[in-house]
């Protein structure tokens, strides 16, 4: 693969190789935050990689520095073999950009927006694909102005899509979608993927990076905290399952009867709830428990045999005379990761 | 897609004119509005048979010997009365006989007509007191285009169009587009940011052509305004006009982040030349302390330059320093919005 040159680049498109970014010492600080802290990235061919991180954590400045959009402080950038110091022309026609919050003209329509874009690509798909891909063909003549958020989004895409990119970035692709456009959005980056394009997204959605991701890099404060396939990052944090259940005094109700049909909500026990005193180390010395916390009164264990701990759990809270007010069970998310690692839940900030 | 359809230069400018065609409110200031303005000073200055001027006497005798003067229309009212109608302006002089062979003329002597009154009507009273005229003299008018109020106004308010259409055009247009992220969108894909800029002046040549032609079309039809130079060196100052104040325009919107923002620069700077630049008087009526401002001001330039051509059929030749004064002002505010543009 070290042949060097354009015909090496050239022949390093079919795949294989070197990686589609590699990113080394990354550093970049504004005004009052330093918002990348030394980072360290490579993303393979072909594989769909994703920030994931609250808002803040740095993910968007990364995502921009790696666009060449922003300049890095410190450190070094290499998408595909080249770098925005000296091969800026070439990398922006190789490289396909979705960026948060980009507005098109409300007066154009779907398809001349998209000639327009295609037309700065030397080579690329033609306008029809694009539209196809993004399936707006029922819009292609309307003005973008009466598009949905979601079709809006999907054209955003089919932007960066018509130069034929092997390297997609695609920033928040989501944010503000309800979930059906959501779902949408995430079967056309399905289709990416399996056309073998080489995808970057950033997200703050820890179902998404699950989603779509083949490996995910969790960012706090500027920092890549976790790395690795959403698989290892869950099973890193020990269990595969996470329950989760509030107690109160027995007898006492649960701060009044639930509206009726509505399930009870989640850590939110409300001000005047009753809170038994809960002593953690009954439910970690369960086998099979690995982690206990409490957030806002409710309690989390991490555990990894589900079938034979619960029961356990179960025994342990009428052995303490505590009564249940809330008890659910679900598999271990990356949600769940960014928790153990930070102690904080992804969207609080 | 063809091949000019592939071009970016092409479908940049074609997305240009399509917003613009698609913007209701921008054909009416640009296409209609002018028109309306011409029309409506077109009107209100058109050149009517000489003014019968109102005048009052407070001796019927002395009335009845203007009664004979076709430019005025006399009558007799006492002192009190008169001095009430003079005050309202309802007359424009009051001639007072004096008891011993004299008489008293009140008026105002900043108001041209009452000056013209005075002449008139003590023209007419040393006359009937027995002067007779020393000279002979006979009358040949001439009612010539050209000299018209507005012949004057025409070339000033196409100026004022294009500055505006300019102006207005690049500036709102790039200021919405960094504000939605779309700057900042096209930067990070591989357009050549020299073809977006010139897609703004493309796009604007072309609607010059439409907005120039209606307007002057207009004025030639209704008011019959005179062409006297080349026309198609008017069309040559009539795009340095606009290319003047495109550059202008992007320099004003090459930093601005809000639509309030780029506002408040451009009637900053447009302000001053709607007052300065001789739109509807002349520009020479400013005291010569600031005459070499108001020369240097880029719609000075462009009228005196349009007025040059079509009232005095003066050629390009002729008028190299308003066309080096317009040069100037599209080639220095380009360049340094080209250093200075904000693209995100």
């Amino acid at each position: 693969m070290e042949r060097g040159g354009l015909a090496g680049r050239a022949a390093a498109a079919g795949g294989g190789g070197r990686p589609s970014l590699r990113i080394r010492g990354l550093r970049k600080a504004f005004v009052d935050v330093q918002a990348v802290d030394g980072l360290d990235l490579e993303v393979a061919r072909g594989e769909c990689f994703g920030l994931l991180g609250p808002n803040g954590a740095g993910k968007t400045t990364t995502i921009e520095i790696c666009e060449g959009l922003t300049e890095p402080d410190e450190g070094e950038v290499e998408l595909l073999g080249l770098n925005w110091k000296t091969g800026a022309k070439e990398l922006r026609q190789r490289i396909g950009i979705q960026l948060q919050e980009t507005q098109f003209p409300e007066k154009l329509t779907v398809e001349e927006a998209l000639r327009l874009f295609r037309s700065f690509y030397r080579r690329g798909i033609p306008v029809e694909e694009s539209i196809k891909t993004a399936q707006l063909e029922e819009k292609r003549r309307s003005r973008i102005g009466g598009l949905s958020g979601g079709q809006k989004q999907r054209l955003a895409m089919a932007t960066a899509l018509v130069g034929d990119p092997e390297l997609l970035f695609l920033d928040e692709p989501t944010t503000g979608l309800d979930p059906q456009a959501r779902r949408h959005l995430w079967d056309l980056v399905d289709e990416l993927k399996q056309a073998g394009r080489t995808i970057i997204l950033t997200t703050h959605y820890m179902d998404e990076a699950e989603r779509l991701c083949d490996r995910v890099a969790i960012m706090d404060h500027g920092k890549v905290i976790a790395l690795g396939t959403p698989q290892q990052l869950i099973a890193s944090i020990g269990g595969e399952d996470i329950v989760e259940f509030a107690v109160g005094v027995s007898q006492v109700p649960d701060s009044g009867p639930p509206p009726h049909g509505q399930r009870p909500v989640l850590g939110d026990p409300g001000p005047g709830a009753p809170r038994a005193l809960v002593d953690p180390a009954v439910f970690t010395a369960i086998p099979g428990v690995r982690s206990h916390r409490v957030d806002a009164g409710l309690h989390q264990l991490s555990v990894s045999e589900l079938h034979t701990s619960v029961p356990r759990i179960f025994a342990a809270l009428d052995a303490q005379g505590l009564h249940l007010s809330e008890f659910r069970t679900h598999s271990a998310t990356l949600e769940d990761v960014f928790v153990r690692l930070t102690g904080r839940n992804l969207r609080d900030e | 897609m063809s091949k000019l359809e592939l071009s970016s230069l092409y479908q940049l400018t074609m997305v240009r004119f399509r917003l613009f065609l698609r913007e209701p409110e921008a054909i009416f200031w640009i296409f209609i509005f002018p028109i309306l303005l011409a029309m409506g000073l077109g009107i209100a200055f058109r050149n009517r048979p000489a003014d019968v001027l109102p005048v009052a006497t407070t001796d019927p005798q002395c009335t009845q010997m203007l009664a004979a003067d076709a430019g005025l229309r006399a009558s007799t009212m006492d002192e009190a009365a008169g001095a009430h109608a003079l005050a309202t302006g309802s007359i424009v002089l009051l001639a007072v006989p004096m008891t011993e062979n004299g008489v008293v003329y009140r008026y105002d002597d900043t108001n041209p007509d009452a000056r013209v009154a005075r002449l008139l009507v003590d023209r007419d009273l040393q006359a009937a007191g027995g002067r007779h005229e020393a000279v002979h003299a006979e009358n040949d008018l001439v009612h010539e285009t050209g000299s018209r109020y507005i012949d004057f106004v025409v070339p000033g308010l196409l100026g004022m169009n294009l500055m505006g259409s300019a102006m207005w055009g690049l500036g709102f247009s790039i200021v919405d587009a960094r504000q939605k992220k779309l700057l900042k969108r096209l930067v990070a894909s591989p357009m050549p940011k020299w073809q977006y800029l010139s897609a703004f002046l493309l796009s604007r040549m072309a609607l010059l052509v439409i907005e120039v032609v209606i307007f002057l079309g207009f004025a030639r039809i209704a008011f019959g305004v005179p062409f006297r130079g080349p026309l198609v060196e008017l069309g040559i100052l009539c795009l340095l006009t606009s290319l003047a104040f495109s550059g202008l325009g992007l320099l004003v919107a090459s930093r601005a982040k809000t639509m309030e923002g780029v506002s408040g620069l451009m009637n900053l700077v447009m302000l001053p030349m709607w007052v300065l630049s001789g739109v509807f008087f002349s520009a020479s009526r400013f005291p010569a302390v600031v005459q070499p401002l108001v020369r240097a001001l880029p719609l000075t330039a462009a009228i005196d330059a349009m007025r040059g051509n079509m009232l005095q059929g003066l050629n390009l030749g002729q008028e190299m320093a308003p066309v080096a004064i317009m040069l100037a002002w599209f080639v220095v505010p380009f360049a340094i919005s080209l250093r200075i543009f904000r693209w995100r």
